[in-house]
C-alpha cells in the first residue's frame, strides 16, 4: 500500500525547546489517520509543518511517493493539501458561497463568476450529502457550529485536494452536530482522499478513524489500526509513550 | 475531488420552495429586519420624516424646486467624500484626514489652474494624484506598519489643515474661472439630456437585472422573486422619473433673464461614481475581498488574500474619492480657501456613511448608504436652515441623527449576533 503523505524523521526546534523528534508518520488515501496525544505531544506543530505554515528542521517529506519541498500554505495547496483550522477561518458577513471560494473566486471576463461559484459549491455540498444547509447563500453568521465546520470541510475538498487535515473539528459541537460532522469525514475517505484528524476525543477517534498515529512529547509512539487495538492502549499510549504488548505498531 | 453519486444516501439538497406572492416577499422581508438586516431603512424612513415635517413647517422654501436642486449641489462633495470613506469604514478602519485631504487637492487644482496657469486635464490629474499620493502614505503607515488608522489619519488631518493654509496663504482665496470645474457643481444639464439618463438608468437596471435573473433562473440558482424585481424596478423608476421631472421645472426666481432648469451635474457626477463603484465592490474580485478584510481579515489571509494589498487600495481610493470632493466644493464656491473640506465636511461624511447603515464595525456596508446618508445630513442642514435655527441648533440635532444611526448599528449587531445574522 503507498502513502499518500509519508513522513520521515521530522524534527522542528523553536529556539532550545526541541517540538519534534525524530517523528515517522504516514496517511493513507481512502483512510481516515487520527493523531492522537496529549497537550504539548507536538500535534499542531507537526500539522503547521506539513501545511507549511513552519518549516521542519530534518526529516523527509514525501507526498504521492515523491520528496516535496513546502515552504508555505500555497505549496501545500498547490499538492492537493487542504487544512481546516479549529477555528475555522470563515468570514461571518460572507455567505456560504463566498466563504468557499475565498480567495479563490472563480472569474468570467475578469468578474466574479456568481453563478458558477454557486453551482460548483452546490454540487459540492450535493456530493458530500450536505443536506443541512438551507440555502447556499445565507451568510455564515446565521449557521450552527456544525454547519459551519460542513462549510470549512467542503472548503477544502472543493479544489480536487487529495489531503484534508483536520485540526479538532468536533471540539465545539454538540452530539448531533459531532454525529454529522464525523459522518462526513467518513464520506471524505470513503471518495477516496486521505484524511487526517486530529482529535482529543477518543471516541470520535474510534468511531471514525482507520489509523491512529499517537505522539508523545515529540515522537511517534506508534501507528496502530483502530480495529486492532483498544481505548485503554492508546490512552495508556498518549500518557506513558510505549505501546503497550498486542497493539501493533 | 470528483462528484459522483453512487452513494445511494445523496441527494441533492431541496432547497424550500420560496414564497413568491406579495405576502411571501413581505414576510420574508419582516423575517431580514427581526434578524438585525435593518440596511438603510432606518435612514429611508428618517429621510421621509424629515422631508414630511420639513415641508409641513416650511411648504414654500422646502419644497420648492430651487431648493430640491439647491440641496443636491450642497451635498455632492460631502456625498462623494462619504462613498470613498465606505471602503476604509468596510475595513473597520477610518480617515479622519479625507476632508483635508480633499481641501489639500482642491488647493493643487487652484494652484495649478489659476496660479500656474495649467491647462484644465493635467490640473485636474495633478489633484487626483494628490489624492492618490496621500492614501498611498496613509495606507503604507496604517497597512505595513501597523499604526491604527485612528491616529495615522488624525496626524494627516493635522499635517494637512497646514498644508493647505501654507498653500494658499493665511485668509487667502485662491479664485477658479475655469467652465469646467466651476459647471461640475453649478450647471445643469439641457432639460432633454436629463429625462435621457434618466431613461437609461431605468432601462438599464430592469434590464441588466432582468437577464440575470432570467439566467440564474435557468441554470436553477437563487433567485429574487420576479414579483421583487417588478416591485424594485418600479419604485426605481418612480423615483427616477419624479427627480428628473422636478428638477426639468423652470426654477429661476426670474426666467426671463436667466432660466434654472434641468438635472444638476452634480447629481449625474453622484449618479456615475455610485455605479462604478458599486460596480466594484460587489463584482469584482477585489470587491469580495475588501468585505473579505473587513468580516475576518486573519481568514482572509489564510485564504491567500493579499491583505496589505487591500488596505492599501482601500485607503488610495478613499482619499482620491475625497480629491473628487474637494473638487466638487471648490466647484461650488468657485474658489478654494484653507478652510475647503474643513469645518464640518469630514464629519457629516463619517456620519453619512453610518447614518446610511454601513457598519463602523467592518465588514457591512455599501455605496449607496452613502448617498442615502448624505441627504440625510443634507436635508437636516437645509431644512433646519430654512426654519431660521441657529447653527448651534442644527449641529446639535444632527449630532442626534447620528448617534440614533450609530445605535440602530449597534443595536441591530446585538440583534444579529442574537438571532446569527450579520
Amino acid at each position: 500500500m503507498s502513502s499518500l503523505l509519508e513522513l520521515h524523521g521530522v524534527e522542528k526546534s523553536f529556539g532550545a525547546v526541541q517540538v519534534l523528534r525524530g517523528v515517522d508518520l504516514s496517511v493513507q488515501a481512502g483512510r481516515v489517520t487520527a493523531l492522537v496525544g496529549d497537550n504539548g505531544a507536538g500535534k499542531s506543530t507537526l500539522v503547521k509543518g506539513m501545511a507549511g505554515i513552519h518549516l521542519f528542521d530534518a526529516g523527509d517529506y514525501l507526498f504521492e511517493g515523491e520528496p516535496v519541498k513546502v515552504t508555505n500554505p500555497k505549496d501545500a495547496a498547490a499538492l492537493g493539501i487542504e487544512v481546516v483550522y479549529q477555528d475555522l477561518a470563515l468570514c461571518d458577513n460572507l455567505d456560504v458561497v463566498h466563504n468557499m471560494f475565498l480567495g479563490r473566486e472563480m472569474k468570467r471576463l475578469r468578474l466574479v463568476d456568481e453563478d458558477s461559484m454557486e453551482q460548483r459549491a452546490r454540487e459540492t455540498l450535493d456530493g458530500l450529502s450536505v443536506r443541512t444547509l438551507k440555502s447556499v447563500r445565507t451568510p455564515v453568521a446565521s449557521l450552527s457550529g456544525g454547519q459551519r465546520q460542513t462549510v470549512a470541510i467542503a472548503r477544502a475538498v472543493l479544489w480536487n485536494s487529495k489531503l484534508v487535515i483536520l485540526d479538532e473539528p468536533t471540539a465545539a459541537l454538540g452530539v448531533a452536530q459531532t454525529e454529522q460532522v464525523l459522518r462526513l469525514v467518513r464520506r471524505l475517505a470513503d471518495r477516496g482522499l486521505g484524511v487526517l484528524l486530529i482529535s482529543h476525543n477518543l471516541n470520535d477517534v474510534f468511531e471514525v478513524a482507520d489509523d491512529i498515529a499517537v505522539l508523545y512529547l515529540g515522537g511517534m509512539v506508534g501507528q496502530i489500526e483502530a480495529a486492532s487495538t483498544t481505548r485503554e492502549r492508546v490512552v495508556q499510549a498518549i500518557t506513558t509513550g510505549v505501546v503497550p504488548e498486542g497493539g501493533a505498531a | 475531488m470528483s462528484i459522483d453519486t453512487d452513494d445511494p444516501t445523496i441527494a441533492a439538497a431541496p432547497d424550500p420552495e420560496p414564497d413568491n406572492s406579495l405576502a411571501g416577499i413581505f414576510r420574508a422581508y419582516m423575517a431580514k429586519l427581526r434578524g438585525g438586516e435593518v440596511g438603510s431603512l432606518p435612514a429611508v424612513l428618517g429621510l421621509i420624516a424629515l422631508v414630511v415635517v420639513f415641508s409641513a413647517l416650511r411648504p414654500e422654501q422646502f419644497t420648492n424646486s430651487f431648493n430640491f436642486a439647491n440641496l443636491i449641489g450642497q451635498s455632492a462633495g460631502v456625498t462623494v467624500l462619504a462613498m470613498g470613506l465606505v471602503f476604509v469604514l468596510l475595513l473597520g478602519e477610518i480617515d479622519l484626514s479625507a476632508g483635508f485631504a480633499g481641501g489639500t487637492c482642491a488647493g493643487v487644482l487652484g494652484v495649478c489652474l489659476t496660479r500656474q496657469e495649467w491647462p484644465l486635464v493635467p490640473a485636474l490629474l495633478a489633484a487626483l494624484l494628490t489624492g492618490a499620493l496621500i492614501g498611498l502614505l496613509i495606507g503604507l503607515l496604517v497597512a505595513r506598519l501597523g499604526i491604527p488608522s485612528f491616529v495615522v489619519t488624525l496626524a494627516a488631518f493635522l499635517g494637512l489643515q497646514g498644508v493647505l493654509l501654507t498653500m494658499i496663504g493665511e485668509g487667502g482665496t485662491i479664485p477658479i474661472r475655469n467652465d469646467f470645474i466651476n459647471g461640475l457643481n453649478n450647471s445643469n444639464l439641457p432639460v432633454w439630456l436629463g429625462w435621457v439618463l434618466g431613461v437609461v438608468c431605468i432601462v438599464g437596471y430592469a434590464g441588466s437585472t432582468y437577464v440575470t435573473d432570467a439566467r440564474r433562473r435557468a441554470k436553477n440558482l437563487t433567485v429574487q422573486p420576479i414579483l421583487l424585481w417588478a416591485l424594485k424596478t418600479g419604485l426605481l423608476t418612480v423615483v427616477v422619473l419624479a427627480v428628473v421631472g422636478y428638477l426639468s421645472v423652470e426654477r429661476s426666481r426670474n426666467p426671463a433673464l436667466t432660466s434654472l432648469k434641468g438635472v444638476p451635474v452634480s447629481l449625474v457626477v453622484i449618479v456615475g461614481l455610485l455605479i462604478m463603484l458599486t460596480f466594484m465592490l460587489t463584482r469584482t474580485g477585489w470587491g469580495r475581498h475588501v468585505y473579505a478584510v473587513g468580516g475576518n481579515a486573519e481568514a482572509a489571509r489564510r485564504a491567500g488574500i493579499n491583505v496589505f494589498r487591500v488596505r492599501l487600495s482601500c485607503f488610495i481610493l478613499c482619499s482620491t474619492m475625497a480629491a473628487v470632493a474637494g473638487i466638487m466644493i471648490a466647484s461650488r464656491t468657485n474658489s478654494v480657501n484653507p478652510n475647503t473640506g474643513g469645518e464640518t465636511t469630514l464629519l457629516y461624511a463619517v456620519g453619512a456613511a453610518v447614518i446610511g447603515g454601513t457598519s463602523l464595525f467592518g465588514g457591512k456596508g455599501r455605496v449607496i448608504d452613502a448617498v442615502i446618508g448624505g441627504t440625510v445630513v443634507a436635508v437636516i442642514d437645509n431644512g433646519m436652515g430654512l426654519l431660521d435655527q441657529p447653527q448651534g441648533t442644527v449641529w446639535m440635532v444632527t449630532g442626534l441623527v447620528l448617534l440614533v444611526a450609530a445605535s440602530v448599528d449597534a443595536l441591530s449587531r446585538r440583534r444579529a449576533s442574537a438571532t446569527g445574522h450579520v
